[in-house]
């Protein structure tokens, strides 16, 4: 179908150009969450915005939607700039964001009325694309009484049943369990081949490497802080795909192989960093100890034996990129292992690790914390030269918003917290927000 | 799905009366005819007001009691009104906000009674007329009851999901469609717990509202609160108990016609099952609900609403327009300029006003007088804590005495504290005991169960495994007090205690000076400082003890509102030092 679209080469239903999104901090300075993104679509593509969550390509979904102005760069709709939510896209929500007060009916008829349908007409498209989606029976069922993915079939039945010419999708089967979601996305995919839907074209956020190449013609991949795009892979498999297909699985490979890439080279010397050398500007996600420990024992022991395929180990252990690249991450920061061209390997310490008992894993751990991870070290060093050995946290809170916006300095010293926890290298006390060296006996 | 949740507009049966429905037809009718005939006396003179002095009949109870409750229907609609367009402007307009918040917050903590001197402008709009004075009771009442339903509307604005928020914009929905059908109902659950605490706020003051005295002008409305009133000064006990019966027959119909059926239906605009207390039975919601009658009603009122929300089909894409001159800096800068040069010439008018009569010396009393109550109010808060914590904490963790225990505290809330003055009154003169001390009960007397309200939700929000946990574990006794109970309960006992100090304050002006015919008591403090001086018709001193139990109140919300904790999902652990 996009062959013929591209051979075609229709005019474009949407041209991004050159847009970027900053956000002002508290101090005034501006958080830039995406940068530079272009992107053109055509008729007859389901294009797929793939990244980890909070990587921002749900903000350029918003942008598009027209429900947030970008702060650089120009959004065309059919050949004029988007400005205020537009006609003509509809989205469906990962909450589903269906109206609890409303019944099935009501919430599909919600955007008929709002363009001020006559009643008999509105009421017939509302039931027609109830039944299209699979959902008669249940017009006067209120949301709560449904299940999940019932609830997201209304959730697309209100989008589809303005006829809008792109649907938006913001990770619209994440909140679902596996069975529903691949069930949803298979009907999604039938009424799409048959040409069923009353639309054009389909962008679709989502962090699920499989489900994206599932259903999309064209994939962008994000890279995060900031957003931007770091690669395009084009999809060129027939429908309907199946996850064992050779060529889906070496598709899939080629996903983690670009996701892995590029960011290992931002990530020794982060851009945002002012004073190089100091290096507590990195914005630290959460990885719980556990976790840790779990994917370096997956990855040390067999079939694997130290070195395993990113997308082999995420489908044995069932993590999602949102679990495993932070975890990935997290242990090449502490030099527990490297990542590379879509492999994790573990490093020398981090096969010594998975041998350890509890204690020595301590240990281990205490001394890669502090040799690897700056803001550890930092936390420590301040711990031992104050003779109270105890220091405020929004001291170092401060320090860390002169890098990142709050919720990653939030994040970030949540992490240092957990992870100085686990070496035991400094204690914290929440109750009075406090990070002590001294841990109760 | 049960039949009677089947929403109006996919009924399509054809209109069939039945036993519903007659009782529907009865009921809306014999509305009709009350509120024709309550409404008669408004057309009426003054002068023939004054002729007709309040009987203390208890068959005389029927038709004022028909009269109050209308008031208060009246003044619940006005501050519905005034809810959805003050709250909405004010969580709607960033510059608003700055305005409108703090002013609420100063309007919620003016006692009552400083209204009345409202009373004399309401006269001169109708002069002659009784209308111009019951325009001024209804104002009265709505001053006690629109405060805190615009500020929980005010605050559910706030709170509204993004995701909900960006779903109406992305199906474009009209600013009126998204108010209907989004905002209201969003609102609605915490809207209706208030309406329910209005009313209670209203039939608290009722002889406040209903007998005015200012000064020299003294108007007496035909209602329950000045038949209370009149039997007050008349020392007529029986009246008293008639008094008593009819409120309870009165609150009892407004909480099954109106506030039963709200909170029944209320449950189904919640966004997810949250824990509440609100009786998921009413026999009038079932009755509106399968009455056809009724519902074609309904289906005419919402073809009227849907027809008011046709948008122009280019209205909210014009809406959408975000860059204009409006958005500019300078626009806040001049708006914030504006802002306070009025408030600076409310200052020196309202300063000049106080001091040509008072001196300043007298200010530092009146702050003194602020302290001691606020020391009574403290002091009771404490006390009602130790008694309402544990009572609250028990009832809670068993349902079905919640069930039957809230709407009892309900009514209590309502009874107004002038009822006990006899019993109060005879008590400190038979033992002589100090006023100071002995009336300061009254202060808490419809407030303290706020604190129970909310403890009792607390505690019925406690998660079963934590109490399953605490009993395998054979946490028992004062350790399962210290380590179960009362953190589970503390913030919605702080959200009580808050609210119930607000308000006393209010109170102090009905609990500090107390008569029982010509036998009057007053306790020092700034509630008698304020109830004296309006009744003497001295506004400046009036002025003067309302701006400083202002200044009391907002100061105290504001300090303690920082303290509140967050809510906590589950006890947190506590270190060892």
């Amino acid at each position: 179908m996009n062959a013929t679209a591209a051979a075609l080469n229709l005019a474009p239903l949407l041209d991004v150009r050159g847009v970027s999104k900053s956000f002002r901090k508290a101090d005034g300075d501006a958080l830039v969450v995406l940068e530079d993104v272009n992107l053109t679509l055509r008729p007859g593509e389901i294009v797929g915005f793939l990244g980890r969550s909070g990587c921002g390509k749900s903000t350029l979904l918003r942008l598009i939607a027209g429900l947030d102005d970008p702060s650089r760069g120009v959004i065309n709709y059919l050949g004029r700039p988007v400005g205020g939510a537009a006609a003509g896209m509809a989205m469906v929500f990962q909450s589903f964001a269906l109206f609890p007060w409303l019944t099935v009916l009501e919430n599909v008829q919600l955007g008929l009325e709002a363009l001020g349908m006559p009643e008999p007409e509105m009421r017939r498209r509302a039931l027609q694309a109830i039944d299209l989606i699979g959902l008669d029976g249940f017009e006067s069922a209120y949301p709560r009484e449904l299940s999940g993915g019932m609830r997201q079939r209304v959730g697309f039945a209100r989008a589809l049943v303005v006829h809008p010419n792109i649907l938006l999708m913001d990770e619209p089967f994440s909140a679902l369990d596996v069975l529903t979601a691949e069930t949803l996305r298979n009907d999604f995919l039938n009424l799409w081949g048959e040409g069923q839907l009353p639309i054009k074209a389909v962008i679709l956020v989502t962090h699920n490497i499989e489900e994206a190449v599932e259903m999309c013609d064209r994939l962008l991949i994000f890279s995060t802080h900031p957003a931007r795009v770091m690669g395009e892979i084009a999809v060129d498999l027939p429908q309907p795909r199946h996850p064992d297909d050779p060529r889906f699985r070496a598709l899939v490979d080629r996903v983690y192989v670009e996701m892995t890439a590029k960011p290992r080279g931002e990530r020794v010397g982060p851009k945002s960093e002012r004073f190089p050398g100091t290096g507590i500007g990195t914005t630290l996600t959460h990885v719980s100890s556990n976790v840790l420990a779990g994917l370096m024992e997956a990855v040390a022991g067999p079939p694997y034996n130290g070195k395993a395929d990113l997308p082999a180990i995420a489908q044995e252990l069932r993590m999602e990129i949102d679990d495993l690249f932070p975890a990935a991450e997290a242990l090449q920061l502490l030099r527990f292992a490297e990542v590379e061209g879509g492999d994790i390997r573990l490093t020398e310490a981090g096969l010594q690790f998975t041998r350890e008992d509890t204690d020595d894993r301590k240990k281990l751990f205490a001394r890669h914390l502090i040799t690897y991870v700056p803001l550890a070290a930092h936390v420590r060093r301040v711990l031992d030269e104050r003779a109270s050995h105890t220091a405020p946290k929004s001291r170092f809170f401060d320090e860390l918003e002169d890098y990142m916006a709050e919720e990653g300095a939030e994040q970030t010293l949540r992490t240092i917290i957990s992870w100085g926890r686990y070496g035991e290298v400094f204690a914290y006390d929440d109750h009075r927000q406090c990070f002590t060296l001294e841990n109760p006996t | 799905m049960r039949l009677d949740r089947l929403p109006i507009s996919v009924l399509r049966t054809r209109y069939v009366p039945g036993g519903w429905d007659l009782l529907a037809f009865v009921l809306v009718f014999a509305f009709f005819v009350y509120a024709a005939q309550a409404a008669r006396g408004l057309a009426g003179s003054l002068a023939h007001l004054e002729a007709v002095p309040i009987s203390l009949a208890p068959s005389a109870l029927v038709g004022y009691s028909a009269r109050t409750a209308l008031r208060m229907l009246i003044a619940m609609s006005a501050s519905l009104v005034f809810t959805f367009t003050y709250a909405t402007l004010a969580a709607k307009s960033r510059r608003a906000e700055v305005l409108l918040v703090p002013l609420l917050d100063f309007l919620q903590s003016v006692p009552i009674l400083s209204f009345s001197i409202t009373l004399l402008f309401f006269l001169q709009l109708t002069p002659g007329r009784v209308a111009g004075a019951e325009m001024a009771a209804i104002f009265l009442i709505f001053t006690s009851q629109a405060w805190n339903m615009a500020f929980s509307f005010y605050h559910s604005l706030r709170s509204i999901p993004d995701e909900l928020i960006e779903a109406a914009r992305n199906f474009r929905l009209s600013p009126w469609m998204r108010f209907w059908r989004l905002e209201v109902p969003f609102a609605m659950p915490a809207l209706i717990w208030n309406m329910m605490l209005s009313m209670s706020g209203g039939w608290f003051f009722l002889t406040v509202s209903e007998a005015i005295n200012v000064g020299h002008t003294t108007v007496t409305l035909p209602g329950v609160g000045s038949y209370i009133a009149l039997a007050i000064e008349q020392k007529d006990l029986a009246a008293i108990g008639w008094a008593i019966g009819a409120m309870f027959v009165v609150i009892l119909v407004f909480d099954q016609l109106l506030f039963r059926p709200l909170t029944a239906s209320a449950d189904w605009f919640r966004l997810d099952q949250e824990v509440g207390l609100t009786p998921s039975h009413s026999w009038a919601l079932t009755m509106m609900r399968r009455s056809h009658f009724l519902g074609l009603l309904a289906r005419a009122f919402a073809a009227l609403l849907r027809a008011g929300m046709r948008p122009g089909a280019t209205a909210p894409a014009a809406l959408e327009r975000r860059a204009s001159v409006w958005d500019a800096g300078w626009v806040d800068y001049a708006w914030y300029a504006l802002l306070a040069l009025i408030g600076l010439v409310a200052l020196s008018k309202t300063a000049g006003f106080v001091l040509g009569e008072v001196r300043p010396a007298e200010i530092g009393q009146v702050v003194i007088l602020g302290l001691i109550t606020l020391l009574r109010v403290a002091v009771l808060i404490a006390l009602a804590s130790l008694i309402w914590v544990p009572i609250g904490v028990w009832i809670g963790l068993r349902p079905r005495v919640a069930s039957i225990a809230q709407p009892i505290a309900q009514f209590l809330a309502a009874f107004p504290a002038n009822l006990l003055f006899p019993i109060v009154i005879s008590a400190i003169v038979l033992h002589k005991l100090d006023p100071d001390i002995w009336l300061s009960p009254l202060i808490i007397l419809g407030t303290q169960w706020y604190i129970l309200f909310n403890v009792i939700v607390g505690a019925s929000a406690l998660a079963p495994d934590l109490r399953y946990a605490a009993e395998n574990l054979g946490v028992r006794g004062w350790l399962w007090w210290r380590r179960v109970a009362l953190p589970s309960v503390f913030p919605f006992f702080v959200t009580g205690a808050i609210t119930a100090s607000g308000g006393s304050w209010n109170a102090s002006i009905v609990a500090e000076v107390v008569s029982w015919g010509q036998q009057k008591l007053t306790a020092h403090g700034l509630g008698a400082y304020i109830a004296e001086a309006t009744i003497q018709g001295d506004f400046q001193r009036s002025v003067l003890g309302t701006v400083v139990l202002s200044l009391f109140v907002v100061t105290l919300n504001r300090a303690r509102r920082a303290e509140v904790p967050h809510r906590l999902k589950e006890p947190r652990p506590r270190r060892r030092p």
